[in-house]
C-alpha cells in the first residue's frame, strides 16, 4: 500500500468550495466508473475520493475534492505543479454491465455527480439505442457543477433534467427536490444514484415506487475510511466493509442498512 | 525403542519432563528468535520477549472475573495461569508502526518504503483461544485481496508452541466457541501439562515440520495411552469448569435481528467507551493512521496504531461521527464480533478468551449481553 506521487495538472472551479484536479500519475492504470484513489499530503494524511474522470487514461486521472476537512482544505488548495500521494484504485464500482437490454436513469445529488460522470460516459455512448435520463439536484445554481460537460451529454442524446433547492431571482430553471424529477420505465430500468445518504434513500424508495426493482438501483455509499484496502475496520457498515465490498451497493442491500439509525 | 528424533511427524505425540519447557526456551533463544512467553509482571500474567528461560512465569495462578483479575503464587505449575491481558496481536499487529515516510522539497514529494520487519518470533504459551484467534486475524490481515505485507512478514517468520488448558478461569468460555480448551491444529508444537510438582511432564503433539525439528532439542520420549488419556481428561474438566457459554447456533442470525432491541439502551448506561475491550481482545484489528511531521514540515511519516470503535472520531464523517451514542458503539462492537464478522471474513469474530470481560471497568459480560439480546422484551 505504498502510495505514488502524483502532480496537479490543472484545477478547475466547479462551486465556490469544489475543484476538480487533472492529475498525472506514473501509476494510474485506469479503473472501473466509481472506484476511488486514496489521495494524501505529508503531514495532513489520505481521504478517499472517487474518479471522476480519466477511468480509461492511463497516466492521467482526475478527481473532484470538496474542501470540508483539513486533508480535504489541503488537497483542494493545491495548485498545478504540486505533488501530493496516491493509491488505488479500490473499491467496486458502478455495474454498467447490469443495465444491458434496460433504460437507465441516472440521479445525482450535488457532488454526487463526480462518481456518476465516468458513468455517465459510459452511457452517453450508448444513448441513442435506449433512454437515458440524468437527473441533477444542487442546492443553488451556483453548486451545479461540471457544467462543461451539460452540453455534451445532451448532444449524446441523454435527456438532462436539471433542479436546485433555492435560487437567486433570475434563474429561469427549476427550484425543488431532485426526487421530484425521477422518472423510469416503461420496461425494465436500470438506476445509479449519488450524492446525500437522506437524498439517496428517498431517491430509491422514489425508483422502487416507479416500479424499479431494488436490485436494479445502485447507490454509492460513504463512511470514513483509513486504509482503502479492507484492513482497518473504519468503513464497515454493519455486515459490508464498503471498501471492499462497496462503495456501490444495490438497493436490496442497502436499504436494509440505510434503515437502522446510527449503522 | 525406535529413534523419536528421527520420527518426529506431524501428528506424533511425545512427553518429556517438566524442565523441558526451558530447554525448549533456551534452544529458541539459541537459534536467534524472539521468544515471547508468558511472564508474571506488574500483577499479571504477561506477553513479552524474555532473554532467559527462568523469565517464564510459573507457579501462579489468576483469578478472573468480570471487572476483576488477580494474579496469586500457588504451586509449582507452568501453565495454570490461563491467560493475562496480552493479546498476541501485539506482536503481529503492532499497536503502532510506521507505514512509510515522506519528504517534501521543492520538486515534490519522495515516499520512502518502511521495511519489512525481519521479525523470527517463537510464541511460546499460545492457549487454544489465541491460538484460534491468531488463525481469524490471519484471515482478516491476509485473506483479502489486499494482504497486509507487515503482518504477513511477521507472521510468516512465527513459530506456534501452544499449550492446552486444564485449568479454565472464571472467564473463560472457549468451549462454547469451539476453540478449546485443547488445540487441534495451527500450532508447530501443542503442549498439555501432565501431573504436579516432581511429576509435572509435558506431552508434546507435533503440529508442522518445523515443530518437529524442535524435538532434536528435547529429551523426549514416545507418549504412552495413559498421556494421551491424561491430557484428554484435563482438558474435558477445564471444559466442564466453564460456567460462561454461548450458545453459536444461530447466533449471527440472531445478534442481526437484535438492531432495534431496546438493551442496547440498557448496556449503554454502563457502558463506559473506555476501548479496554477492543484493546485486550485478541482479534479486534481495528486501526487508524495518523501523521507525524517533524516541526520544519518537510519530513513527515504515516503512522498506522490500533483504533477503536468506541472512539466517537472512528466513524467521523463530513458534519460528525456516524456513531454519537455510546449504544452505537457498543452495538457496532458486539454486532461485529458475533454477528457481520461472519458476515465478512466467513466465521465468528470471538474465540471465547473472555478478557473483555475481566478487563471491562465495570464488568459487562459478552455472555451475558449476548443472551439478553436474543431474548425477546415482555
Amino acid at each position: 500500500m505504498l502510495p505514488g506521487v502524483g502532480r496537479v495538472l490543472s484545477c478547475r472551479t466547479e462551486a465556490p468550495d469544489v475543484v476538480t484536479h487533472r492529475i498525472a500519475w506514473d501509476g494510474w492504470e485506469g479503473c472501473a466508473p466509481g472506484q476511488f484513489n486514496m489521495l494524501g499530503l505529508p503531514g495532513l494524511g489520505e481521504v478517499p475520493i472517487s474518479v471522476s474522470g480519466g477511468t480509461r487514461t492511463p497516466g492521467e486521472v482526475l478527481h473532484t475534492i470538496r474542501a470540508v476537512g483539513p486533508v480535504s482544505r489541503g488537497l483542494a488548495a493545491l495548485k498545478p505543479g504540486a505533488a501530493l500521494t496516491m493509491r488505488g484504485p479500490y473499491g467496486r464500482g458502478w455495474p454498467v454491465e447490469a443495465a444491458d437490454g434496460a433504460q437507465v436513469t441516472i440521479v445525482a445529488g450535488g457532488l454526487g455527480l463526480a462518481p456518476l460522470r465516468p458513468v455517465i460516459r459510459h452511457f452517453a455512448e450508448t444513448a441513442r439505442a435506449r433512454r437515458v435520463r440524468l437527473v441533477i439536484g444542487a442546492r443553488s445554481p451556483a453548486d451545479l457543477g461540471f457544467l462543461q460537460d451539460y452540453d455534451d451529454w445532451r448532444g449524446a442524446g441523454i435527456d438532462l433534467a436539471l433542479t436546485v433547492d433555492h435560487a437567486p431571482p433570475g434563474w429561469p430553471g427549476r427550484v425543488g427536490v431532485v426526487t421530484d424529477l425521477i422518472s423510469a420505465g416503461p420496461g425494465r430500468t436500470v438506476a445509479y444514484v449519488c450524492g446525500p445518504e437522506i437524498m439517496m434513500r428517498v431517491s430509491a424508495m422514489r425508483l422502487q415506487a416507479l416500479g424499479v426493482d431494488a436490485g436494479d438501483i445502485f447507490l454509492s455509499l460513504e463512511r470514513n475510511m483509513k486504509c482503502g484496502a479492507g484492513l482497518c475496520g473504519h468503513c464497515q457498515l454493519g455486515p459490508v466493509l464498503l471498501c471492499r465490498d462497496g462503495p456501490v451497493l444495490d438497493w436490496a442491500r442497502a436499504r436494509p442498512l440505510m434503515m437502522v439509525e446510527d449503522l | 525403542m525406535p529413534d523419536v528424533r528421527q520420527s518426529g511427524a506431524m501428528g506424533e505425540a511425545f512427553v518429556m519432563d517438566g524442565g523441558g519447557i526451558e530447554r525448549l526456551a533456551a534452544h529458541l533463544l539459541a537459534e536467534g528468535r524472539s521468544v515471547v512467553a508468558p511472564v508474571a509482571r506488574d500483577g499479571a500474567v504477561v506477553y513479552d520477549a524474555i532473554e532467559d528461560p527462568a523469565e517464564i512465569a510459573r507457579g501462579v495462578r489468576i483469578d478472573s472475573r468480570p471487572g476483576h483479575y488477580r494474579m496469586e503464587r500457588d504451586g509449582t505449575a507452568w501453565f495454570d495461569h490461563v491467560i493475562g491481558p496480552t493479546p498476541w496481536k501485539r506482536f503481529l499487529h503492532p499497536p503502532r508502526e510506521t507505514l512509510y515516510s515522506m519528504t517534501r522539497s521543492d520538486d515534490g514529494i519522495e515516499v520512502e518504503a518502511t521495511p519489512l520487519p525481519q521479525a523470527s518470533f517463537a510464541f511460546l504459551g499460545v492457549r487454544p483461544c489465541d491460538l484460534a484467534a491468531i488463525g481469524v486475524l490471519d484471515r482478516v490481515m491476509t485473506g483479502g485481496a489486499h494482504p497486509d505485507p507487515r503482518y504477513a512478514a511477521r507472521r510468516n517468520g512465527t513459530l506456534i508452541i501452544a499449550v492446552n488448558c486444564r485449568v479454565s478461569a472464571e472467564t473463560c468460555f472457549c468451549a462454547s466457541m469451539g476453540s478449546g480448551p485443547r488445540a487441534d491444529a495451527g500450532y508447530d508444537l501443542a503442549l498439555s501439562e501432565l501431573g504436579t510438582g516432581a511429576q509435572t511432564r509435558f506431552l508434546i503433539e507435533v503440529g508442522s515440520a518445523a515443530g518437529s525439528a524442535l524435538l532434536e532439542a528435547l529429551d523426549v520420549a514416545p507418549a504412552t495411552e495413559a498421556d494421551l488419556a491424561e491430557a484428554r481428561w484435563n482438558a474435558a474438566a477445564a471444559a466442564d469448569a466453564q460456567t460462561r457459554a454461548i450458545e453459536t447456533e444461530g447466533l449471527a442470525r440472531d445478534i442481526r435481528a437484535a438492531a432495534e432491541h431496546p438493551h442496547w439502551d440498557e448496556v449503554a448506561t454502563r457502558c463506559l467507551n473506555c476501548t479496554n475491550c477492543t484493546m485486550v481482545c485478541p482479534t479486534c484489528f481495528c486501526s487508524t493512521t495518523v501523521e507525524v511531521s517533524d516541526l520544519t514540515g518537510a519530513h513527515a511519516e504515516r503512522q498506522q496504531r490500533w483504533d477503536s470503535c468506541f472512539n466517537v472520531g472512528f466513524s467521523h464523517l463530513h458534519g460528525g461521527a456516524v456513531r454519537q451514542s455510546g449504544r452505537a458503539r457498543y452495538r457496532q462492537w458486539l454486532t461485529h464480533k458475533l454477528s457481520t464478522w461472519e458476515d465478512q471474513f466467513g466465521e465468528l469474530g470471538c474465540t471465547g478468551c473472555g478478557r473483555c470481560i475481566a478487563w471491562c471497568p465495570v464488568g459487562i459480560d459478552i455472555t451475558e449481553e449476548a443472551a439478553s439480546l436474543r431474548r425477546t422484551e415482555p
